[in-house]
């Protein structure tokens, strides 16, 4: 007789470790499948590991700074297998607090590969060995993996994806950056900083394209000041790889071909949904374009099966799919007042340098359908903190409906702006208008002075320019 | 063949209400007539009987489930040839989880549907989430006919734009805050603008729109009670829906009604005389009776009625409705709360029989007996705290009625006669009348007729 549970989790990442919780919490008997390591991308190969290399970067760029701030030091050198080590241990840090999680909250870690059988049924695959386990609900949270393309396939020493990029043997001279989204422009940052000749290429008009026109247009020019090639409206035809080099071919929308010899090649060109091997089409579960059609509940269609996170549709970012997972056990267990994912709620940062964070529409999609609307902008360079952080690059940026006064977007650069942005997201969640914000009172001296001063400036009155 | 037994509308106002009991179980044959179950009401408990005969073949709401809507199936009735089909049930589910989906998310339904099967799990816990539709009446529970309304800035600010008044709108978020798509929902669903006063509004007589509106766009709401006090320093008692129909439409009929008071004093001299001589002509065993002041003072507001059509009447905004009959409401107290039932016609009932009436009226209304049409209407109402030694008070009119008699205990007073102190048996009473309906001398003409009924009972006669 197969074990039975209310709920199984089939991926162990933020979306799948995050619903077990919060079914555990709510009583449901509760077992979650993963294949590699509990935490999935983020915590290995993602979100995580990326911010411990990244801190290693930033230190490396003070370190060049010292005599600003009134040290001097000579010989200043970087290992980079102690960098990557380090980024490994934080991830298996945090991978052993989330085991510890599932045993605080009675989640059964089945160790395996999941595949549905069926209504209420999968089985796991480990070493040969197949066994079979029954739900009452099934939560499928397999994640994503990096996008390939014919002739751009990586292969892990020449031509990497993010997983390889994490964990470089040796550091390369110099870099091609296929992609300016958010997993592209984090490498870019973390080895042009590290000395790295870092060419990034993006096929559309402008870097970091989800965010605000004006947010893109800022770390173009701040990332080509730190010495960055940045090539827009540009796509990659070919990668012809050497002994320990890569040439590529570049073609630019107008038409212009160029090559360029690199030691390395990142591939960011978006990710795919781990659709294969799990019995999907069986079950009679649609997939578009690699990733699970879902409702607005996350409800496959199929009754009793859910799939959060990367696997289902964008944004494609951690937070979200933890908010989905405890969307979707709060709905198992009948949870009443449970709303579903608001997408314009939902934060999105880059932790390059200038770091970007953003909530909401951008200016441009704020107006379209010709809604009236007032924006406001503050810089770094007027907020004390920043001058005397020494971080003086930057701005915030925000969007209201000029009728209602609806906080639309907000949109900011600078150092620490990943800190700031939940202050309006949770103002948007509110649904604060510009007045409730326009009254609030923010600590002197912070960054986050400049969040009031954005929305004083969309009335025209900010205080410090 | 199987047909659904629907939740049953017990009266024309009749929206929502509670399973309290059900008298078969699944399996049971019923005939028609059988008595299914018990439905209580916020102002009754009704037994509701089966139409058709049959076999229960599925009870669908359990015991104690409120909130129930009018309409929503409760039980699967088999006739003829035994088993459902097999297809009604999920449909049946359908119906009930869009006919459930606008109550409170404070409901406690014990819901059947979240089972153990997933299909029906899906079903049951799509209910609390769909989308809140735009209320039309008065949904009893719904947070918001709580004093203090909960909406965020931006709810508030769009509901302002759009001239939609935002007590009206049902809440989705937190706790049942009312929020941006709420406000969004109750515009394109055409929510009606300004606050109707929910249930003293009957599809008839629409009521007075412009008013009301201007009446809830100015109040502020009232502060939650609970921040005022420790918590462990008082027992908080929840309201029961008598207590909740009770603050609702006195609330409204307060805000929304505009009252002014006449009060008159009457010699009852005679009057005691009287009842006394008549009482003491009661035959002993059948027939007997025993009149009371308040059976001679709604004789004689019935007869005043009669005379002075002008407040005989209820408001529209399109007309004042002149009633043919003296329809008198009598505040019945139920110790807690109360109820009002008519009695209709006075004006052509003699003393015994109002006598009577009253009896089994206040008898039915303490059992929760009562059935809507003994409560619903009227144009005129009698509410008397004599009996407590009360000696005036001003009472508050019972929509869609348009005045109410507070009558006082009638006690020995010192009156000045002809120069001359001497001892009287005074009654007082203040009549609350609704100045769209009833001017200030149009209601002083009426006490006038009033007194000289209750001074002179014999006048009646004339």
């Amino acid at each position: 007789m197969a074990e039975s549970f209310d709920v199984i989790i089939i991926g162990g990442g933020p979306g799948g470790y995050v619903c077990a919780i919060r079914c555990g919490q709510l009583g449901l008997k509760t077992a979650i499948v993963e294949r590699e390591n509990l935490g999935g991308i983020c915590l290995n190969w993602g979100c995580i590991p990326t911010k411990a290399l990244l801190r290693s970067s930033e230190i490396w760029h003070l370190l060049h700074r010292l005599n600003e701030f009134g040290f001097s030091a000579s010989d200043i050198t970087f290992d980079l297998a102690k960098i990557v080590e380090r980024s490994r241990k934080v991830a298996a840090q945090l991978v052993n607090g989330v085991k510890g999680l599932m045993k605080k909250n009675k989640v059964t870690v089945i160790d395996g590969e999941a595949t549905l059988k069926g209504r209420g049924t999968i089985t796991v695959a480990k070493n040969g060995q197949s066994t079979e386990y029954s739900a009452k609900n099934i939560v499928l949270a397999t994640g994503a993996r990096a996008r390939e393309f014919p002739g751009l396939e990586a292969d892990g020493t020449l031509v990497w994806t993010y997983r390889h990029a994490m964990v470089p043997k040796e550091f390369p001279k110099s870099l091609l950056v296929v992609g300016s989204g958010a997993i592209g422009i984090e490498f870019a940052s973390f080895y042009r900083t590290l000395g790295a000749e870092v060419t990034v290429v993006e096929v559309l008009d402008r870097v970091l394209p989800v965010e605000d026109e004006e947010i893109s247009a800022f770390a173009a020019k701040a990332f080509a000041k730190q010495g960055m090639v940045i090539k827009t409206a540009t796509t990659v035809e070919k990668l012809q790889r050497g002994a320990n080099n890569v040439t590529a071919t570049l073609k630019s929308k107008d038409g212009k071909i160029e090559t360029l010899t690199v030691d390395r090649v990142i591939l960011a060109v978006g990710i795919v949904g781990n659709v294969e091997n799990i019995g999907l089409e069986q079950a009679g579960i649609k997939v578009e374009k690699t990733h699970v059609v879902v409702n607005q509940w996350c409800e496959t269609g199929v009754p009793g099966i859910y799939a959060v996170g990367d696997l289902v549709g964008p944004p494609w970012l951690a937070h979200k799919a933890m908010h989905e997972g405890v969307i979707v056990a709060e709905r198992i267990a009948g949870v009443k007042g449970v709303h579903p994912l608001d997408t314009s709620k939902v934060p999105g940062c880059t932790y390059c340098w200038p770091q970007v964070a953003s909530v909401g529409l951008t200016e441009s999609k704020a107006k379209e359908g010709g809604r009236r609307i007032k924006a406001g902008k503050f810089p770094f360079i007027g907020n004390g903190k920043a001058i005397a952080l020494g971080e003086v690059e930057g701005f915030v940026k925000t969007v209201f409906d000029a009728e209602t006064g609806e906080l639309l977007g907000a949109h900011m650069i600078g150092a620490e702006v990943t800190e700031l942005i939940q202050g309006y997201t949770i103002a948007r969640t509110l649904e604060a208008t510009d007045s409730e914000l326009q009254v609030s009172i923010f600590p002197h001296p912070t960054l986050s002075e400049m969040m009031h001063e954005a929305v004083l400036a969309a009335d025209g009155r900010p205080l410090h320019i | 063949m199987s047909t659904q037994i629907l939740m049953p509308a017990l009266s024309p106002t009749m929206e929502e209400g509670k399973l309290a009991k059900w008298h078969v179980k699944e399996g049971d044959v019923v005939k028609a007539g059988d008595i299914l179950a018990e439905i209580e009401t916020d102002k009754a408990t009704m037994e509701f009987e089966a139409i058709d005969e049959g076999r229960i073949g599925k009870i669908l709401i359990p015991e104690g489930a409120e909130g129930i809507k009018v309409n929503v199936p409760i039980a699967v009735l088999e006739t003829e040839d035994g088993e459902p089909a097999p297809q009604d049930i999920p449909a049946t589910m359908q119906a009930i989880r869009e006919a459930l989906a606008p109550a409170s998310p404070a409901q406690k339904i014990p819901s059947p549907l979240v089972g153990d099967a997933a299909p029906k799990a899906r079903v049951g816990i799509e209910a609390p989430a769909a989308p809140a539709a735009p209320r039309s009446g008065n949904g009893a529970a719904a947070p918001h006919t709580e004093q203090r309304l909960f909406a965020s800035p931006l709810a508030k600010r769009i509901a302002e734009r759009d001239g939609i008044d935002i007590a009206s709108v049902h809440g989705s978020g937190p706790r049942g805050r009312i929020v941006k798509a709420d406000v969004e929902a109750a515009a394109k669903g055409g929510v009606p603008k300004p606050a109707p006063p929910r249930e003293e509004q009957t599809p008839a007589k629409p009521v007075a729109a412009p008013e009301a509106h201007a009446v809830s766009a100015g109040l502020a709401p009232l502060p939650d009670a609970r921040l005022f006090y420790k918590e462990g320093e008082y027992e908080a008692v929840p309201n029961d829906s008598m207590r909740k129909a009770i603050a609702r439409r006195l609330t409204s009929a307060k805000s929304l009604i505009p009252h002014y008071y006449l009060t008159i004093d009457c010699d009852i001299g005679a009057l005691m005389q009287l009842r006394a001589r008549l009482n003491e002509k009661s035959p002993k065993a059948e027939g007997a009776y025993k009149l009371s002041i308040n059976d001679f003072v709604i004789k004689a507001a019935a007869m005043a009625l009669m005379k002075h059509p002008d407040v005989n009447a209820s408001w529209t905004e399109a007309a004042i409705l002149k009633h043919k009959h003296a329809d008198i409401g009598i505040a019945v107290d139920l110790n807690p709360g109360l109820i009002t039932p008519i009695v209709f016609k006075a004006e052509a009932k003699g003393l015994i029989e109002i006598s009577n009436e009253i009896k089994s009226l206040a008898e039915r209304a303490k059992a929760k007996k009562l059935k809507p049409q003994e409560y619903e209407g009227g144009a005129f109402s009698i509410s008397n705290l004599g009996m407590f030694g009360i000696k005036e008070f001003t009472a508050i009119i019972n929509p869609p009625q348009s005045a109410i008699l507070a009558v006082g205990a009638g006690e020995e007073r010192a009156v000045i006669r002809d120069g001359k102190v001497i001892a009287a048996t005074i009654m007082s009473v203040t009549m609350s009348c609704d100045h769209r309906v009833i001017d200030g001398a149009t209601g002083a003409r009426y006490l006038q007729t009033l007194k000289i009924y209750v001074e002179e009972p014999a006048s009646m006669l004339l």
